[in-house]
């Protein structure tokens, strides 16, 4: 008897996140930081299965780039009806997989700026990337893009990897956006300022927030968390002259989904105030559609970037490669 | 037991385990082929290559100086308090995360660290700056000066006690008995000690971007990493994974072309008094250089301990996310240290009872090799075997693949050991008519309980640190410590991820203290 319940309790543990009884599952593929138990993953699916009569499954891996690797080893066979947490720099790629269906759902609700829009793709959050720094080492914080190039090389900033990460992507699609041909130089020149380059922004803002370095390329949205989790202002974005990055999140339903309908009524759900609600204080991004709360008071004292970069998926897909090369010599000849 | 030609069971065993270990690595590989083309070497990956040698070769380098260093002081002063403490403390930092080593490297290295403060205090004006190939060779030797100086202190200690008396009888000075006892024992483990840190260096990934301060230090696990994420191109994945594991046998090959003088052993390691460490000079040199070794590799550990300590205990202890990845770490670790044991006993013993060169050079590489396949490109492979597979499988595959990178450090503890105490009792063996499990449980066991101790807690100290595997399956219910450090310093929170590292730190100390017990319950487990 007590083994019976021994192996159920195991096999209840092993199957933690799948479903067990209810008629309908919604399975959603996304990245870990949402189904943290501080992420928005708990609240959504609560909000969403009081309505839905299902159950919803989350299967999480890494980060967004895991995400499409995990749908493309997957191929067809692949489980997954939503697929949650990819960027514009990947909609080009995802959609060559032929994995995904048109969502037919009314985007008229979607605000983002940049004005990215797809048949495919729904975006669910934005933000701008941006230089965060720490205000107690850094009296003078750069107002520019070009100032953050030219600037005292003592100063430092801890940047990511255009190769192994999104936010070092994110940076090199903004000094290109902002330097075009000239971008190789420029690079050089803040090479000069550049303390290390790590393999993701974990390692960058741990170095920053243990102070090696007084800057760190992260987003606009990065004070909200330490003013209303941590009360601090300490930690401020730059706010740069030429504009910013954006970073938009985005959805898709798959091709090979069961339950089209189910999947495409999440969708919806997602650009509904339901799910915009749940977004600002536990993805620390900003909502792509309309909340019924206002927005949290930390929130509205952000950078509100002048003027958006955003690059076309087809573009960055044609050219990154070449891009990431000329960031190496650049980088490397310093 | 003479060294034969055909099938023993001890050499079966070995084929056994060595078909495991290749089979494994080689299935995991095949389904990969069907993505993207392999391309070829192109002047940015000889780049890679030649940069990637060059760090591994110097790591290697200062951690096998420096690591011999310490041992000879160790070594010389088996009386020494506290040194069993010495010892279990030079198997703590292989445990860590990369990631968790490098913060605590940097909080002594780092700009803003201690040493700079030292700095600034006696009037020096400019900081002292780690960023680059001086950061990865203070962060790898902090890895591995310890690791070399526990195997070669394994080494001296091995060395019949008569030898020390002989020397001392024959008044052997400092060069000679340099020259005719320790300088052999030390060679004749360097192959081995040295082959295993410059594989562990050549594939060292978060260390080298980290600390390397820009893309010139780039090692060819980036690239590996790169191709199988960023481009997702496995197959060009695999294509660098076969030029990685043909580079590094090269400079296996060159190591093991190495004069290995053939080592004459007796006793265990209890009871070893050594006659040569009287003067005071000898006593300030071994006191200096093991006060040296402890700041080094100890003062990243204060930094964890004061950077972990700040946390809220309370309410981190009170989280069942918390638990849960404690007992599946855990679970895995014991899973993969019995495992790995198993596997090296098994290469252990066959090695040493075949005549044929080539099986005793299959069995040296792979117990070798696997190291220098990204388990990133491992848990690939099998996902796409298993389709994702539910229930059990991503734990067997986890636990497997931290078994077979533990393999390598197992297999160093285990071998030399496995050797002398096989040349010690084959006759008393043969002349009992024990062979098997029989001659296991009453000869092998008990004289051997302390390597296998050790080699089982070395295996399972390393897969508590690792990410690796699990990152492909992790989420899913599946949540091991190193994962939770990542997760909660992926989202701001670092105080909680710091308490964690303190976590991770203090459960690889009790591992390393329960694979080191102190000599008193050696002689009990003995009797």
């Amino acid at each position: 008897m007590r083994k019976t319940v021994l192996l159920a309790a195991v096999a209840a543990l092993l199957s933690s996140t799948s479903a067990f009884s209810a008629d309908k599952v919604l399975n959603v593929y996304t990245y870990e930081s949402f189904t943290a138990e501080w992420g928005p993953g708990p609240k959504v699916k609560a909000a969403f299965e009081k309505t839905c009569g299902c159950t919803v499954n989350y299967v999480s891996v890494e980060d967004g780039v895991a995400l499409l690797n995990r749908l493309k080893l997957e191929g067809k066979d692949t489980k997954a009806d939503i697929v949650l947490g990819l960027d514009t720099g990947l909609v080009a790629d995802a959609k060559a997989t032929g994995l995904f269906a048109p969502s037919g759902v009314d985007a008229s609700a979607v605000k983002v700026p940049g004005d990215f829009k797809d048949d495919v793709f729904l975006p669910y959050d934005y933000g701008h990337f941006a230089v965060v720094y720490d205000t107690e080492k850094l009296k003078t914080p750069p107002k520019s893009l070009d100032e953050l190039v030219n600037g005292n090389p003592d100063e430092k900033i801890v940047i990511e990897d255009p190769r192994t990460s999104t936010p070092g992507l994110g940076l090199l699609l903004w000094m290109k956006s902002v330097y075009g041909d000239k971008a190789g130089d420029a690079w050089k020149k803040l090479s000069r300022r550049v303390l290390t380059v790590t393999p993701g922004w974990s390692e960058a803002y741990g170095l920053f927030t243990k102070g090696e370095a007084p800057m760190v390329l992260s987003y606009t949205t990065s004070p909200a968390y330490h003013e209303i989790e941590e009360k601090t202002t300490r930690y401020q974005a730059a706010s740069f002259s030429e504009g910013h990055y954006i970073q938009v999140e985005v959805a898709g339903m798959t091709a090979t989904s069961k339950d089209p309908a189910l999947a495409k009524s999440f969708l919806s759900f997602m650009v509904s105030p339901a799910f915009q609600d749940i977004i600002p204080t536990t993805n620390w991004m900003l909502p792509a559609a309309k909340m019924d709360q206002p927005l949290p008071e930390a929130f509205n004292k952000l950078v509100q970037p002048a003027k958006t970069f955003l690059m076309s998926p087809d573009e960055v897909e044609k050219n990154r490669k070449a891009w990431v090369a000329e960031w190496v010599a650049a980088m490397g000849a310093k | 037991m003479r060294p034969q030609r055909g099938m023993t069971g001890e050499r079966m065993g070995g084929a056994l385990a060595l078909a495991f270990i290749l089979g494994f690595v080689a299935l995991a590989l095949v389904p990969l082929l069907r993505f993207g083309s392999a391309g070829g070497l192109d002047a940015q990956i000889v780049g890679v290559l030649k940069f990637t040698l060059l760090q591994a070769s110097l790591s290697t380098l200062l951690s096998v100086v420096f690591g011999a260093v310490v041992a000879l002081s160790v070594a010389r002063r088996p009386q020494l308090v506290g040194r069993v403490w010495l010892l279990r403390f030079m198997a703590a930092p292989m445990g860590l995360p990369a990631l968790a080593a490098a913060f605590g490297v940097l909080a002594v290295w780092g700009r803003e660290g201690v040493f700079n403060s030292v700095l600034s205090f006696f009037g020096v004006a400019t900081k002292f700056n780690v960023y680059g190939m001086t950061g990865i060779l203070v962060a790898h030797t902090f890895f591995n000066i310890p690791l070399a100086a526990r195997l070669f202190t394994a080494a001296l200690d091995r060395f019949p006690p008569t030898y020390w008396k002989l020397a001392a009888n024959l008044g052997l000075g400092r060069v000679s008995l340099f020259r005719l006892v320790e300088g052999p024992a030390l060679m004749a483990a360097l192959p081995g000690v040295a082959g295993l840190i410059f594989m562990l260096c050549a594939t060292s990934f978060t260390l080298v971007l980290t600390l390397g301060g820009g893309p010139a230090a780039t090692t060819l696990e980036v690239a590996i990493y790169q191709a199988l994420k960023f481009d997702f191109e496995p197959g060009r994945a695999v294509f660098l994974v076969l030029v990685q594991v043909v580079l590094t046998g090269l400079v296996l090959l060159f190591l093991a072309a190495f004069p290995t003088p053939a080592e004459e052993r007796a006793q265990q390691g209890a009871g070893i008094r050594r006659f040569d460490g009287g003067s005071l000079v000898s006593k300030v040199w071994d006191g200096a250089v093991i006060l040296v070794f402890l700041i080094f590799c100890g003062a990243p550990f204060v930094a964890i301990l004061v950077d972990g300590l700040r946390a809220d205990f309370p309410h981190l202890l009170a989280d069942p996310l918390f638990w849960r990845a404690l007992s599946t770490s855990a679970a895995l670790g014991l899973s993969a240290g019995l495992l790995a044991l198993i596997l090296s006993w098994l290469i252990a013993v066959a090695r040493i009872s075949t005549a044929s060169r080539v099986f005793a050079g299959g069995l040296d590489a792979g117990g070798s090799l696997i190291l220098l396949t990204p388990p990133i490109v491992l848990s690939t492979g099998w996902f796409l075997w298993l389709k994702g597979g539910g229930g059990f499988a991503p734990y067997v595959l986890v636990a497997v693949i931290n078994a077979l990178m533990a393999l390598p450090f197992s297999l160093r503890v285990l071998q030399p050991a496995v050797l002398s105490h096989f040349e010690r009792t084959r006759r008393l063996s043969q002349s009992l008519g024990l062979t098997g499990f029989q001659r296991l449980r009453i000869i092998d066991a008990p004289a051997l309980s302390r390597p296998l101790l050790m080699a089982f807690f070395f295996a399972l100290a390393l897969s508590l640190g690792d990410l690796g595997a699990v990152a492909l399956f992790g989420g899913e219910g599946f949540v091991t410590l190193p994962w939770l450090i990542y997760a909660r310093l992926g989202s701001y929170r670092t105080t909680d991820a710091a308490a964690l590292t303190l976590i991770l730190a203090a459960v690889c100390m009790a591992f390393a203290v329960l694979g080191t017990p102190s000599d008193r319950r050696q002689g009990e487990a003995g009797r």
